[in-house]
């Protein structure tokens, strides 16, 4: 091996360690990512000191970073005083039982302020929610549309038409149905959840739907006669053939919707008033202290850090789904 | 003569174009005696695709029909396995598998030793149960071609329909292929229907020989015995006398009564030679 690397070696002029080879042939890959990342902070830095708003100069990277610590200490701050909210009860009630042993102990929740992370969590947890639903719907609907002629012909004109709705033209309609449909006295989930959750479902449906459809009517042919000489039941047909064929077009569909559910999600929450990232870039808009465009900046950046985050996570169940372990998936 | 076991009776086939209809077969006239071997020979576009799907249930005439064993053909159905030309394993099954969902069908209900053995036992047949954990596209295209063999053979089918079984295979990988299914031929006895481009394949493997003539309307031209004594060596007929007179009289049908005139085809003509002196060559190794 080394001996029929030296004369090329010995031209390049390269230390002979396969390591620091390999290294130097990486660092391109490391670097311009790193070198993309300084230039876009420094025009960022730039141009943010000669934005001058009503609330202030537009935040740098210096001031985005000092929020995004501030918000991570008020979060911490308010689980102390969760923590000890909840320690005080359990002193009380201990208390009161040893007194009047037939006293009913009772714990209240706590009712601070939902902190950033909280927040986070409560989108997350939405868009899951809304993107659930919609897959479930969606794609049944795509594998029947893929299956039968008939049924893509009736249904594909109603997928273009309600396909380019922005989620804002659904909100009001949807806030007016949830508010008169879901009625009830010991409500499972905020009405401000169920509204955003639908708004995403309505609106992440569609690539799903499509994809599914493309997928399943483009399988082989010579496969579906295979099908057919093996005479398969519909229900193996469809276990056997049709869904592991699809499978990538289905994948390719899901992390279209996920994406589009998240970027639905934000401004759902924004007019449902689901305390979700939404909510957050709203309340700080109205509230507009010297702090909020920073605040927004910090939120802004988690917004697209977890939407990147979902969209590898999609890809690595594709990965794990897909039997087609040679495909390029990006 | 044996009792009818196959019968193609004036099988004619229209399609729906936006031009009207096309009539792509006409009057198709076939009896096939149970164990025999029969080929399909024509230039591209002559039907014989057609044909064999028709036998296959795949397409319906629209015109007369086939009978197997007494029964009209409507649709498709294991006993009349296919041996399709790209090989369509399921990618995501594993051979083994591929070959299970077949016998699955046939055997349905039975132990799972049962299924079991006779998966083994067909890929035993076309010698694939070295690669039985593979994926498809872990095992060459030949081998891909032997488990599509395997799958249709584990159907027990009454008849095997093999569409260009070895169109898209290397010259040596062929000529392998062919010996394996003559070997399985001469055991198990299926009738046998193949579709093939190539003159040789068709004289070396075929009872019978039938030429189909170029479409529209495309029918049967000649069919053409095939007396040779079984088991046949590629060898020891490459400088038979017969053999050659065969091959002499298919190629006559081809490139002179049905030759086409066509200019879209002359590449097409020009291939289909190109392939049988490959063929000849291989005979002379």
């Amino acid at each position: 091996m080394s001996k029929s690397a030296t004369p090329v070696l010995s031209i390049s002029q390269t230390p002979s360690n396969p390591w620091i080879e390999k290294l130097t042939q990486r660092v391109p890959l490391l670097l311009l990512p790193v070198i993309g990342l300084v230039l876009f902070l420094a025009v960022w830095n730039g141009v943010a000191k000669n934005i001058d708003t009503s609330l202030g100069q537009f935040p740098g990277p210096a001031q985005v970073w000092e929020q995004a610590g501030a918000l991570v200490d008020e979060h911490n701050q308010q689980r102390t005083k969760a923590e000890a909210f909840y320690a005080r009860q359990e002193q009380r009630n201990a208390e009161r039982v040893a007194q009047d042993p037939t006293y009913p102990a009772k714990i209240r929740p706590f009712t601070g302020a939902p902190t950033f992370f909280d927040q986070i969590w409560t989108s997350l947890y939405t868009v899951m929610v809304g993107f659930l639903v919609a897959s479930l719907v969606a794609v049944p609907i795509g594998i029947l549309c893929g299956l039968s002629r008939s049924s893509y012909t009736a249904i594909n004109p109603l997928i273009q038409l309600f396909k380019p709705i922005s989620p804002l033209a659904w909100l009001p309609l949807v806030t007016m149905v949830v508010s008169a449909v879901y009625v009830s006295d010991d409500p499972m989930f905020s009405k401000s959840f169920v509204t955003s959750a639908v708004t995403v479902s309505l609106c992440c449906l569609w690539p799903t739907l499509i994809n599914t459809a493309v997928g399943v009517s483009n399988i082989d042919k010579d496969l579906l006669n295979v099908s057919r000489v093996l005479r398969l039941k519909p229900l193996t047909h469809l276990r056997k053939i049709v869904l592991p064929a699809s499978i990538p077009m289905i994948f390719t569909g899901l992390r279209l919707s996920l994406g589009i559910g998240w970027m639905v999600l934000i401004a759902a929450e924004m007019l449902a008033q689901n305390p979700g990232l939404g909510k957050f870039v709203w309340d700080e808009f109205q509230n507009g202290s010297s702090a909020s465009l920073a605040r927004i900046m910090v939120a802004v950046l988690t917004i697209g850090a977890i939407g990147f985050v979902l969209d590898r996570l999609m890809l690595s169940l594709q990965r794990l789904v897909s039997w087609d372990k040679n495909s390029v998936l990006r | 003569m044996m009792s009818k076991h196959l019968e193609l009776t004036q099988v004619g086939i229209d399609f729906p174009t936006p031009k009207g209809a096309f009539t792509a077969l006409q009057e198709v006239n076939l009896r096939i005696n149970k164990g025999e071997f029969i080929s399909l020979i024509g230039h591209s576009g002559c039907g014989k695709s057609t044909v064999l799907n028709i036998v296959a249930g795949l397409l319906n005439a629209t015109r007369g029909g086939v009978i197997l064993d007494g029964a009209e053909v409507t649709q498709p159905g294991p006993e009349r396995a296919v041996v399709f030309q790209n090989h369509s394993l399921l990618p995501w099954l594993s051979v083994y598998k591929n070959v299970e969902l077949a016998v699955k069908q046939t055997l349905r209900g039975k132990p799972k030793k049962q299924i079991r053995e006779w998966v083994m036992h067909n890929l035993e047949l076309v010698h694939m149960t070295h690669a039985s954990d593979k994926l498809p596209a872990e095992i060459s295209g030949g081998m891909k071609q032997r488990v599509g063999i395997a799958r249709a053979l584990a159907m027990e089918p009454k008849v095997l329909l093999m569409d260009e079984p070895f169109g898209a295979l290397d010259a040596l990988t062929r000529a392998h292929l062919q010996d394996s299914v003559m070997e399985i031929h001469a055991q198990l006895g299926n009738t046998v229907i193949m579709i093939t481009h190539d003159v040789d394949e068709a004289v070396l493997l075929s009872d019978r020989i039938v030429m189909m003539t170029n479409g529209p309307a495309a029918t049967v031209g000649e069919v053409l015995p095939i007396e040779l004594a079984r088991p046949r060596d590629r060898l020891a007929l490459a400088d038979n006398p017969t053999y050659n007179h065969y091959r002499h009289q298919v190629l006559t049908f081809l490139y002179e009564k049905q030759k086409k005139i066509e200019p879209v085809n002359a590449k097409q003509t020009a291939a289909n030679k190109a392939c049988s002196a490959k063929g000849k060559k291989i005979d002379a190794a």
